[in-house]
C-alpha cells in the first residue's frame, strides 16, 4: 500500500477528511521551502502537494503564476525540489508528498532519470497538470513500476467515459477541479461540486479530493462534506507573497489560516 | 525517407501526433472541447456545403487566388535561379493569416460559438482574427504581449477599429508565448461558449492539422501556378517560420514532390551562437509547451528560454509539431537567418522591387536571395511573401533613427 493510500485508508476509517495543503517549492525562498513543508504538516497537513515551479504555468492564475516566478528568480530546479523532498523526509516520514508541475521539466530531467530520483527522495505521487493518460503511456508504468501514484485531474467538463478512464489511469487519489478556470479565479459552487462528486463516486472507488476555489474553513467544510479531500492552494499561496520578508510571521500565518481548515474538517466527523 | 499520400493519409495519428510530435498536453477541463472540435472538423471538412463557403470566402473577401509574381529585377541583381514571390501579402488584411481565420471563424460559427480569442505576436493574427469577427458579429477577444502591442501599435489600433478588446499580456516575457499562455487561461474559464482561434500550426491536437488544411491553399495555388508559368514544379520553396503556418501552408502540397527542397527559415536574432535568437528547429531540443509535443527553446532544466527577434511574428520559442517531424525525417531544411540579414532583405525587396514585406517574411527573403545564388539560371526558387510591412514601419524607423 502507498503512504498516500494509507493515509486516506485510516482517515476514511477515522470519519474523517484530508486537508492537502499547496505550495509553490522554492516560493518564496529555496532555502525555505522545507520549514513551510513542516508548518503545514504541524498546522494539521495530511498530504502536502508540492508544486514545481514552471515558467510557461498555463493553468494557474497569477497568484501561482507569481510564485513560480519567484521560486524560478532563485533558480529552483526540479532537482532541487527533489533534494527539498528528502531533506523535509529526515525528519518526516508519515505525511505523503504529491510533486504537481508541468510535462517540460520533467521531461528535460528524463523520466526514468525522474521517476528514479522521486522515489529516492521519497516522493509518493505525481500529478502533471498538462498531461493527459492519453499521454502517459510511457511515464504511467516507470510510476507503477516504483510505487508512484499517477494522480490525475478531473474537471466539470469530463465525460463518463473520461472519468473510468482516467480513474483506472490513477491511483492514491482523483483530483476533481471544482471550476472552469484558472487556480485562484472564480467561485465555487458546492451544490454542483456535490453532484458532481457524488457520480464521480460512483463510477470509481478511489478517494476523490476536490481542489479550486477552497479559500476558508467554511468552503473547506462544505467541500470536506460532499468529498475525501480538500486541497487548498491559492490562498496558502497569496498568504507567502504577501508574508514573504519575515519567515516567522509566514509560518504563523499560513499555520492560522490552516488551522481553522483543520478544525472546520474535523468536527464533520461524527 | 519518400514520403506517399498513403503516410501523410495517415498523419496526424488518432491522438494527433506527427511522428513523436504533437498530441494534445492540456489540462483536463480543456480535453472535452478539444475531442468536440476535432469530430466536427473532421465531419465538415468532408460536407461540401462548408467547403464550399470557405472557397467562396477565400476568393470573394480574401481576393484568392494570390498571384504569383516573377522577381526579374530581384533575379537579375541575384544573378542565378529565378526568383518568383507568392504575394500573400496582398490578401485582405495584408497576410496569409486570414486564410486561416476565415476558416476557424466558419468552424465555430458551425460549432454555435458567439465569443471568439486569439493570441497574436505581430498582430497579423489578430487582425485577421478582429476581421472575420466583425463580419460575422462575433465577440472577439485578442491577447497580445506588453512588448508586441508596444512595437506593432499600428495593428492594435486596426483590431480596435474592428471591434475587438485587446488584452495587454504582462506576465513573462510579455511576447507571443505569454500571449498563448493568457489566451488558454481565458479558454479553460469560458469554454463552453468560447471558441479559440488559434493562428499557427501549433498547439494542441486538432490545431495543427486544421490549420494546416486552412493554410494549404497557398501551395496547392502555389502548385498550379508555377506549373502554368513555368511549366514545372519549384525547385525550391522558402517560407519563414515562427510557429510555421504559412510554411506549412506552402510546404504541405509539396510533400511528395522529392525534387523540391523546402527551406523553412527561424529567426537568427542576434545571431545562433549569442543565445538570443527565437530558432527552436536549428538549435532548440524536443519538449512539451502549449498543448504539444516539438522542438523548443529552453534550459537545462525544462524552463522555457526568452527568445529575441527583430520580428514579434517570429519571436517564439516553440513551433508547429509537423515541422519538427519534417525536420527529423530530413524532409524540409530548417536554417536561419539574423536580425541584419532580415533588414537587408526586407530593404532589397522593397527598393528592387517595390514591394515591402513584414519582418518575418524579410527573413524568408534574405534566405532565398542566398540560396538562389547558388543556383543555377534554369531554377526556379519561390519564397511565400507571408506578410506585407506596413505594421513595421515603427520598427524600421527607430532602427534607422527616425521619428515618423
Amino acid at each position: 500500500m502507498s503512504r498516500i493510500e494509507g493515509v486516506l485508508k485510516s482517515l476514511k476509517g477515522q470519519g474523517r477528511k484530508a486537508l492537502i495543503p499547496y505550495i509553490t517549492a522554492g516560493d518564496p525562498h529555496p532555502d525555505l521551502t522545507v520549514d513551510l513543508m513542516h508548518t503545514l504538516v504541524d498546522a494539521g497537513a495530511d498530504i502536502i502537494e508540492l508544486g514545481v515551479p514552471f515558467s510557461d504555468p498555463m493553468a494557474d492564475g497569477p497568484v501561482i503564476q507569481h510564485a513560480c516566478e519567484r521560486a524560478l528568480k532563485h533558480g529552483t530546479s526540479l532537482r532541487q525540489v527533489l533534494a527539498m523532498v528528502k531533506s523535509f523526509r529526515e525528519k518526516d516520514d508519515a505525511t505523503p508528498v504529491v510533486l504537481m508541475g508541468y510535462l517540460n521539466p520533467m521531461e528535460a530531467m528524463g523520466q526514468e532519470k525522474f521517476a528514479d530520483a522521486a522515489v529516492d527522495a521519497g516522493v509518493d505521487g505525481i500529478l502533471t497538470v498538462d498531461l493527459p493518460p492519453e499521454e502517459a503511456d510511457e511515464v504511467a508504468p516507470l510510476f507503477t513500476e516504483r510505487n508512484l501514484d499517477a494522480i490525475f485531474l478531473l474537471a466539470p467538463t469530463t465525460t463518463d467515459d473520461r472519468i473510468r478512464a482516467i480513474s483506472e489511469h490513477s491511483s492514491g487519489y482523483v483530483y476533481y477541479v471544482s471550476f472552469k478556470g484558472v487556480t485562484g479565479a472564480g467561485k465555487i459552487d458546492v451544490d454542483e461540486v456535490a453532484a458532481k462528486v457524488a457520480h464521480i463516486h460512483e463510477l470509481t472507488a478511489l478517494p476523490v479530493a476536490v481542489g479550486f476555489g477552497i479559500r476558508d474553513a467554511a468552503t473547506a467544510a462544505a467541500v470536506g462534506r460532499v468529498s475525501d479531500g480538500v486541497i487548498v492552494g491559492s490562498v496558502l499561496v497569496d498568504t507567502i507573497a504577501r508574508n514573504q520578508a519575515d519567515p516567522d510571521q509566514l509560518k504563523r500565518a499560513l499555520s492560522d489560516l490552516l488551522h481553522p481548515m483543520r478544525e472546520a474538517l474535523d468536527s464533520l466527523a461524527s | 525517407m519518400k514520403l506517399t499520400e498513403e503516410m501523410l493519409k495517415a498523419l496526424p495519428d488518432a491522438r494527433g501526433h506527427f511522428g513523436a510530435y504533437g498530441g494534445r498536453f492540456v489540462s483536463e477541463t480543456l480535453f472535452d472541447s478539444l475531442l468536440t472540435l476535432e469530430r466536427e472538423y473532421k465531419r465538415l471538412k468532408d460536407d461540401p456545403e462548408f467547403q464550399a463557403e470557405f472557397d467562396r470566402d477565400l476568393a470573394h473577401y480574401v481576393g484568392r487566388p494570390s498571384p504569383l509574381y516573377f522577381a526579374e529585377r530581384l533575379t537579375r541583381e541575384t544573378g542565378g535561379a529565378q526568383i518568383w514571390l507568392k504575394r500573400e501579402d496582398l490578401n485582405h488584411t495584408g497576410a496569409h493569416k486570414v486564410n486561416n481565420t476565415i476558416g476557424q471563424a466558419l468552424l465555430a460559427r458551425f460549432l454555435g460559438k458567439k465569443r471568439v480569442i486569439a493570441e497574436t505576436g505581430a498582430g497579423q493574427h489578430g487582425v485577421a482574427t478582429a476581421t472575420v469577427c466583425a463580419r460575422l458579429g462575433l465577440e472577439c477577444h485578442i491577447f497580445m504581449g506588453e512588448e508586441d502591442i508596444r512595437r506593432q501599435s499600428p495593428n492594435v489600433y486596426r483590431m480596435k477599429l474592428l471591434g475587438a478588446e485587446v488584452h495587454s499580456v504582462t506576465s513573462g516575457t510579455r511576447t507571443l508565448k505569454d500571449a498563448m499562455n493568457d489566451a488558454m487561461r481565458d479558454w479553460v474559464a469560458n469554454v463552453d461558449e468560447t471558441f479559440y482561434i488559434i493562428g499557427t500550426v501549433a498547439g494542441p491536437h486538432p490545431y495543427p492539422l486544421l490549420v494546416r488544411d486552412f493554410q494549404s491553399v497557398i501551395g496547392r495555388e502555389t502548385r498550379e501556378q508555377c506549373l502554368d508559368r513555368t511549366g514545372k514544379l519549384p525547385d525550391a520553396l522558402v517560407a519563414c517560420v515562427g510557429g510555421g503556418s504559412n510554411a506549412i501552408g506552402m510546404f504541405y502540397p509539396f510533400l511528395t514532390d522529392e525534387s523540391v527542397e523546402l527551406y523553412g527559415v527561424e529567426a537568427g536574432g542576434l545571431g545562433i551562437d549569442t543565445g538570443q535568437h527565437a530558432a527552436p528547429l536549428c538549435a532548440g531540443r524536443p519538449g512539451v509547451l502549449h498543448g504539444n509535443r516539438t522542438y523548443l527553446m529552453e534550459d537545462e532544466n525544462g524552463q522555457i528560454a526568452g527568445t529575441h527577434s527583430v520580428s514579434a511574428g517570429l519571436d517564439y520559442p516553440g513551433v508547429g509539431p509537423e515541422h519538427s517531424w519534417l525536420k527529423d525525417i530530413g524532409r524540409a531544411h530548417y536554417v536561419s537567418v539574423t536580425d541584419d540579414e532580415a533588414l537587408d532583405g526586407f530593404r532589397k525587396l522593397t527598393r528592387v522591387e517595390g514591394i515591402m514585406p513584414a519582418l518575418e517574411t524579410a527573413h524568408a527573403v534574405a534566405y532565398a536571395i542566398k540560396l538562389a545564388a547558388t543556383m543555377d539560371k534554369d531554377k526556379v526558387v519561390v519564397i511565400n511573401i507571408s506578410g506585407r510591412g506596413d505594421k513595421d514601419m515603427q520598427t524600421i524607423a527607430e532602427i534607422d533613427g527616425i521619428e515618423v
